[in-house]
């Protein structure tokens, strides 16, 4: 194989491609937060009026604990009813795994064809 | 056969000794380990309990040991692969000689990103602790936690600058002083010394298992953060005096000792503090070590407890510098980034431009996202990385046999790890879906993007044939 000489790169270029990285990057996990997708917020389906530790379901040793961490049951309403919803559609998770599938037989088939011409290069043919 | 021997100290097929090539030799084996335990034992001190909000205190032992035998796999075969291939950049390197550049780009980044979010954790860990002991100190009001993570960042940023020597000494006394607070935390509240004060059959009463059978496999998500980063001690191949030495058994060592480290930590915690405070980490338990030691009514103990998780969130922070700042080095020294990234400092051999251009990357995270949502991009990145790994020892043994290349450790029951790792692998991913699924998705989506950037833009400024280092045979089948 031919040897391969790359292009030099100025340092404009260099600059807008740390810029594409970082705003890539930054978008990936803001994106969703500011779209209010980020999930895994946990609710509290049925709410408890005027709680007692008996009716947020707390043995006597459990409210123990929550007083000597200095809560009330009102102060521990939310934190001991709050559930996350593990509900979920079959096309969400088979959507999640086509996705999956998709980016690493993309990486390996390009990475291949990279690779054959970095071991024609550096063993030669 | 070479003429090249990973075992030698003189023919290892490394950069010239004493020259000034490439990065400083200097750090042997306990360096390794502190590199390794440094940046993880830190999940034990914060974020593991977001596996007990997810499944109950049971599931996250049970995510505890199966995320335990995920990470014995990658221990074991990160320790095969690297003690061949002994470079700065860890696991890019090895993807660079193994599957190809693109894979090998997509590596450094999952790299960078795993470290620079659990980097900005920590900060925000040590950030809460600073209010909390101006709260206990007395302080009224509530305490403005942006300077203490700002300091943080960049003094540990300026630390790794000035040389790896000092920053992984430094790293080996503070997680020693960590892991040594987890011990005698255990020591006091078991009844072991003194009198015990663990209730987990009175706590676990009516919530063992608050989800059920899914809520195992939910905890799994956060049950990666008992170990994340124990594959960091790759990042030091090239600056350990003997790689084929140091690298197993830094890498190998500390894997043992978070085992037991998580397992305790999850046993004095599960038994003192009930599971939704202990599984909150944003509303109740950010540190549940020291939540625990609070409960203990012992002063010394939350005094001890307090030094370790601020000294956990430093050592881990400080690796994560040392080892995010290695892995972009690397893609700068191969053009896979601007070359500017690839210089190393006339006087210190720090990878100083690396180190200097992520602290505003780990500061944005750090100021302007949730604990959970860092920990997760962490996470998510850490995941993508463990699943290259089946992928890459299977192509080693079969480009390289063991005949081919001397390795300095060869992991025994080859495929077995490879599939374990794998299939635990699937299993948190779908614990990732339940919940942070929008997350997963917008990351794959960036790495696809990237990925296409990479190959039709950025792959023309590198060299081809050059960028193979290793003085290895040709691989079978080329």
């Amino acid at each position: 194989m031919a040897h391969y000489t790359p292009p030099k790169q100025g340092r404009a270029s260099q600059l807008i491609d740390v810029i594409v990285l970082v705003i890539l990057t930054v978008g990936a996990l803001f994106v969703p937060l500011w779209l209010g997708l980020a999930g895994a917020a946990k609710s509290v389906e049925t709410p408890v009026a005027n709680p007692t530790w008996e009716t947020l379901g707390q043995t006597p040793a459990q409210a123990a604990q929550y007083e000597a961490l200095g809560y009330t049951p009102e102060a521990a309403h939310d934190l001991i009813l709050a559930r996350f919803d593990y509900s979920f559609s079959i096309t969400a998770l088979l959507t999640m795994i086509a996705v999956i599938l998709l980016y690493y037989f993309l990486i390996l088939r390009f990475s291949e064809v990279e690779y054959r011409e970095v071991i024609a290069e550096k063993f030669g043919e | 056969m070479t003429d090249v021997d990973i075992t030698s100290k003189t023919m290892d097929g490394m950069g010239p000794h004493g020259t000034k090539v490439g990065l400083l030799r200097v750090l042997g084996p306990a360096h390794v380990w502190a590199l390794g335990v440094g940046i993880v034992l830190v999940g034990e001190y914060m974020g593991w309990n977001f596996a007990v909000g997810k499944g109950g205190a049971y599931a996250a032992l049970i995510a505890c040991w199966f995320a335990g035998i995920l990470y014995t796999c990658v221990a074991m075969i990160d320790s095969e692969v690297t003690s061949t291939v002994a470079s700065a950049g860890g696991q890019y390197t090895q993807a660079k000689h193994i599957i190809g550049p693109l894979m090998a780009f997509n590596v450094g980044l999952y790299l960078v990103f795993a470290y620079t979010m659990l980097e900005a954790a920590n900060a925000i860990t040590a950030g809460y602790l600073f209010s909390v002991v101006a709260s206990m100190a007395g302080y009224q009001a509530p305490l403005d936690q942006r300077p203490f993570i700002i300091l943080v960042i960049m003094f540990l940023a300026w630390l790794n600058y000035r040389g790896v020597l000092a920053t992984l000494t430094f790293n080996l006394v503070i997680t020693a002083f960590a892991f040594i607070a987890i011990l005698v935390l255990f020591l006091a509240t078991s009844g072991i010394a003194g009198g015990g004060i663990m209730q987990h059959a009175a706590l676990f009463e009516g919530h063992e298992l608050p989800y059920g059978w899914i809520g195992i496999l939910a905890a799994m998500h956060f049950g990666l953060w008992y170990y994340l980063g124990i594959e960091g001690t790759t990042q030091a191949a090239e600056e350990v005096r003997s790689p084929a030495r140091a690298l197993p058994f830094g890498t190998l060592a500390g894997i043992m000792t978070l085992l037991i480290a998580a397992t305790l930590t999850w046993y004095v915690s599960s038994g003192v503090l009930p599971w939704e405070y202990l599984g909150d980490g944003v509303n109740g338990s950010v540190a549940p070590l020291f939540d625990t030691a609070r409960l203990s009514g012992s002063t010394a103990l939350v005094w001890l407890l307090g030094f370790g998780t601020l000294f956990a969130t430093l050592a881990s922070a400080n690796g994560c510098i040392n080892d995010a700042s290695r892995a972009w080095f690397a893609m700068g020294r191969d053009k896979y980034l601007p070359g500017w990234f690839g210089a190393v400092h006339p006087k210190y051999r720090t990878p100083y431009r690396s180190i200097v251009f992520l602290v505003p990357i780990a500061l944005i995270f750090a100021l302007g996202a949730p604990l959970d949502q860092v920990i997760t991009f962490s996470i998510l990145s850490g995941l993508l990385g463990y699943t290259f790994m089946p992928l890459n020892i299977i192509l080693f043994r079969r480009k390289w046999p063991l005949h081919s290349i001397k390795r300095g450790y060869e992991h025994p029951f080859h495929p077995v790890p490879a599939i374990t790792l794998l299939t635990l692998c699937g299993v948190t991913f779908f614990a990732v879906f339940l919940g942070y699924g929008t997350q997963l998705v917008a990351m794959i989506g960036f790495y696809i993007v990237v990925s296409l950037w990479f190959h039709f833009w950025r792959y023309r400024f590198v060299n081809r044939g050059a960028q193979f280092t290793m003085p290895w045979p040709k691989p079978l089948g080329y």
